[in-house]
């Protein structure tokens, strides 16, 4: 991007700020009357057509990409987060099939091994030690025995990564996520153009409304459900990270490079994500909240942020929808 | 040699006593000390004072971190004289994080293991009567401590939003160049230049010493695995620490002379400096922990009254990790956009390191099997040394996947995982050698129900903190913040009360040092008896001054562990 028009980008985001920040206290205003107007929309609806279809975004009920409470459960505090797209379905199994069951028994392994041998061979029980010092047998086995578990290790590791690695199709809808000191830029490339600026939500507003302190955003990111996207990321002024756990993302956003990735969600909801590169005094208040919608959710969201809808997307992407099932497949096998 | 001990006596004017124990002024001792016992000392010393102030920043962090919300920083911002802005106190965050990363690595670990544990015992035994460059050993540790001062320099002056350099301690650009104005990085990357180039003399002197100073028939493999130990880490020293310094030197003229080498507006690449760090930074994870296997062999061997199990694969799984430390370094860069095939084979590379870390385990492991185990205090350390760096070996080879990684990388997963090898790995060894050479070093002995009393809480408190960090780290809790959504509460409740329980283990390890000079017992020569037959037991404690005036001789009869029997070498 040349740098004329990155500074031009910065005081439309100037802009925006001033405005967002002159309505500072009118969010929780609108926000009430959307919740009255969910009530009427049934009322609304039956009267008469609305001009310009209202777009609603998901509340609590639909989060889905969240860290656990301690109320949901011991364990699901001590465990990944649930995962919502193909490569975090196989990544999740990797660990929990694979990486776990292994890195437990060993450490259990060795445990049980110092137990014995600080039972068994105590000066109480074993005064006199024995002066062996080589057994090139053992020697050879414990180098050869954690060879074979790397290799095991190895195969899934590489098949993940070649995973993560494909290519979206041409089709993909391209989003640009911009990673600024210290909020991020969401750029629908595909759909005109825009570019949403995505703030951290205010502390008591999160909570007013049921939603998580400091991951929830004023402005989310909102991709359509099993479609590939395409995820590129760029740091307009120092190295931030893209990283949403529920969906096994992240892509450093580094200045001067653009790093690009294919993402697909397998389930519409929100998924809440933060910056994962240190940059600098705010790095803890720049969340990612994704809001994954239906093709005709996210469509309508485009017009109403004044973008474009290219034309024959519809077909394909029912297409690459049936990919996920795929990948599950190849989870099992 | 033989005419280095002659030049000793031929200096000496003293009739009255044994030139061996001639000891300078005060002054002249401590401040321009060129004996490799006292500068021994006084590392340990520096190390001990570092470890007191990066141990209390992590207290600060714990604390900020017990509950969500910033309780503390605004605090730490108006002691310092600041205002306490929102940005103050977030900026404050990053300067303690900062600081802790470098002073545990620079100015505790690395002092400790290699400048006072290696300055120490290796020209002990090795049979020598001293370092090969004595006066460069006291320049070594000068400018460590000129390092350290620069360091702390670096918190008092303008780094930005507020005082002090908050970048972490990887120093990223361009968060460190353009990202960060005043002179705050500027010193932090100085006082990285001085330890480091301490640190690369130290290697010298350390390499020199053990290639040319070991007493007649002390052949390589009939070294100490200390020596071993401290031997492979010099080599890495040598290797890494002048890329570190090409690194930052770089980052200097990006900030203050208009070049661009990380600045991608003149052609640069943020991501070269990635590169250059971690080609040095991983091999320096190593460097921290290798000196840390080689007091494990020792200690293991000594309390079973066993020679070490497969002395050979010890020694060359040592020289293994050193050579592969050097190819694996962007493991620690799989989320900056890597090609596929970088990230496969960095991937498999890093694994590889599990083999030769494997073959240490259970090396240490067979040479307690069928021996005589006594459970003194420094076998009790390095026992918990064993498992817990087990714990943080295996979540390493989690890591090591590029894949598994995306979800994890800069995560408390990382977080947890390092600090095993090193907070409960690196430290824990750090008190096993402590316990083990105590009462050679000072002349006193240590209480040793103190130090199993501190084993005990320091065991509960280090598992307390760094455990549920894994869970935190799996839940996608980010590195470096201050502050966290509610649902993480109650895992970080639980580490920072188990920062309470460390710190009174740490009060601990005081009070047995107030009661090793205040009330302790004098040692003999070699306490731990018939296990312990490396050649510093074959000398008093302390030992004199001036050690092995005439040389030992290695028998062809002995062994790696047994060079001081049947033939006992004085000095």
């Amino acid at each position: 991007m040349n740098f004329g028009e990155f500074a031009r980008k910065r005081l439309q985001i100037l802009t925006i700020l001033a405005a967002a920040f002159t309505l500072f206290s009118a969010p929780q205003a609108a926000l009430a009357q959307d919740a009255e107007s969910v009530a009427d929309a049934a009322v609304v609806a039956e009267e008469a057509a609305v001009e310009t279809p209202a777009f609603e975004h998901f509340g609590a009920d639909m989060i889905k990409g969240q860290p656990s409470f301690a109320e949901d459960g011991l364990v699901a505090t001590m465990t990944f987060q649930e995962q919502y797209s193909p490569n975090g379905d196989y990544a999740l199994w990797m660990h929990d099939a694979i990486l776990l069951p292994i890195i437990t028994v060993i450490s259990v392994f060795v445990l049980f091994l110092l137990l014995w041998v600080m039972f068994r061979y105590r000066r109480g029980a074993n005064p006199v030690p024995s002066k062996t010092s080589h057994n090139t047998l053992i020697e050879v086995i414990w180098t050869v025995i954690p060879i074979i578990i790397l290799l095991v290790i190895a195969v899934p590791s590489i098949r993940l990564l070649a995973q993560q690695y494909e290519s979206p199709p041409e089709d993909a809808i391209t989003i640009k996520a911009n990673g600024y000191q210290w909020y991020w830029g969401y750029e629908y490339v595909d759909n005109g153009g825009f570019e949403v600026i995505s703030n951290m939500m205010p502390e008591a507003d999160a909570v007013s409304q049921g939603l998580p302190p400091q991951l929830e955003v004023d402005n989310r990111m909102v991709v359509p459900v099993n479609t590939p996207l395409r995820i590129q990321t760029f740091g307009a002024d120092v190295i931030h990270s893209f990283g949403i756990p529920s969906l096994w993302f992240k892509l450093d956003a580094v200045p001067g490079r653009v790093n690009e990735k294919m993402l697909t969600i397998t389930e519409e909801g929100i998924f809440y994500g933060q910056c994962m590169e240190l940059c600098g005094a705010r790095h803890g208040y720049m969340p990612i909240a994704i809001e994954a919608r239906s093709k005709e959710d996210f469509e309508a969201w485009v017009l109403s942020q004044g973008g474009t809808i290219g034309s024959g997307e519809v077909a394909e992407a029912e297409e690459v929808a049936e990919e996920p099932a795929e990948a599950e497949e190849a989870t099992e096998a | 040699m033989a005419t280095t001990a002659e030049g000793f006596d031929a200096h000496h004017e003293d009739h009255a006593h044994h030139d061996a124990d001639h000891k300078p002024g005060f002054f002249a001792r401590w401040f321009m000390s060129t004996n490799h016992k006292d500068i021994g000392t006084l590392y340990l010393i520096f190390a001990i004072i570092a470890g007191v102030i990066g141990g209390g920043i992590s207290g600060l962090m714990r604390w900020e971190l017990a509950e969500p919300g910033l309780q503390v920083m605004g605090q730490v911002v108006e002691f310092l004289g600041g205002e306490g802005t929102f940005d103050q106190q977030g900026h404050m965050w990053n300067v303690l994080i900062t600081a802790h990363g470098l002073i545990m690595v620079f100015f505790m670990v690395m002092p400790a293991m290699i400048g006072g544990f290696g300055n120490w015992f290796v020209p002990l035994m090795i049979g020598a009567p001293d370092m090969a460059f004595p006066r460069m050993n006291n320049i070594s540790f000068w400018l460590t401590v000129a390092g350290f001062l620069s360091l702390m320099f670096s918190a008092f002056v303008p780094g930005g939003v507020g005082p002090g350099a908050g970048v972490g301690w990887t120093v990223y650009a361009p968060l460190s160049t353009y990202g960060a104005q005043g002179p705050a990085v500027d010193f932090a990357i100085f006082s990285l230049h001085l330890a480091g180039a301490g640190s690369i003399l130290g290697a010298t002197n350390f390499i020199t010493t053990i290639f040319n100073m070991r007493a007649p028939g002390m052949t390589l493999h009939k070294m100490p695995l200390f020596v071993w130990s401290v031997l492979v880490t010099a080599f890495l020293l040598l290797l890494a620490l002048p890329v570190l310094a090409a690194a930052i030197t770089m980052l200097l003229t990006d900030r203050n002379f208009g070049t661009t080498f990380f600045d991608p507006a003149g052609g640069g690449d943020p991501i070269l400096y990635q590169h250059l760090f971690w080609f040095f930074g991983h091999p320096e994870v190593y460097i921290m922990i290798l000196p840390g296997f080689g007091m494990i062999s020792q200690i293991v061997a000594t309390f079973s009254r066993k020679p070490v199990f497969g002395y050979l694969g010890m020694a060359y799984a040592m020289v293994a990790i050193g050579v592969v430390g050097f190819i694996v370094w962007a493991h620690h860069m799989y989320t900056v956009g890597l090609d596929v095939n970088t990230k496969m084979y960095f991937t498999a590379a890093t694994m590889v390191i599990a083999v030769p870390t494997g073959i240490k385990i259970f090396s240490w492991i067979a040479t307690m099997w069928g021996g005589s185990i006594e459970f003194k205090s420094p076998m009790v350390w390095a026992l918990g040394f064993i498992f817990l760096f087990t714990v943080g070996g295996v979540t390493g080879v989690v890591l090591a996947n590029g894949g598994v990684d995306d979800n994890l990388h800069d995560t408390y997963y990382v977080v947890a995982h390092f600090h095993y090898v090193l907070s409960l790995g690196a430290v824990t060894a750090m008190f096993a050698g402590w316990y083990y050479w105590f009462p050679k070093m000072f002349g006193r002995w240590h209480s040793e129900f103190l130090a199993h009393l501190q084993f005990w809480i320091f065991f509960v408190g280090v598992n307390m903190i760094f455990f549920p960090m894994h869970f935190l780290g799996l839940q996608g809790m980010a590195r470096r913040y201050p502050d966290y959504t509610p649902a993480f509460e109650q895992w970080n409740h639980i580490a920072s009360l188990g920062y309470v329980v460390t710190l009174v283990s740490v009060a601990v390890f005081f009070i047995n040092i107030v009661y090793a000079f205040v009330a302790g017992r004098k040692p003999e020569g070699n306490y731990w008896g018939e296990g312990a037959t490396t050649l510093e037991w074959s000398l008093s404690s302390p030992p004199p001054f001036h050690q092995f005036e005439t040389l030992p001789v290695i028998q062809d009869h002995h062994s790696s562990d047994d060079h001081i029997s049947p033939a006992p070498a004085k000095g």
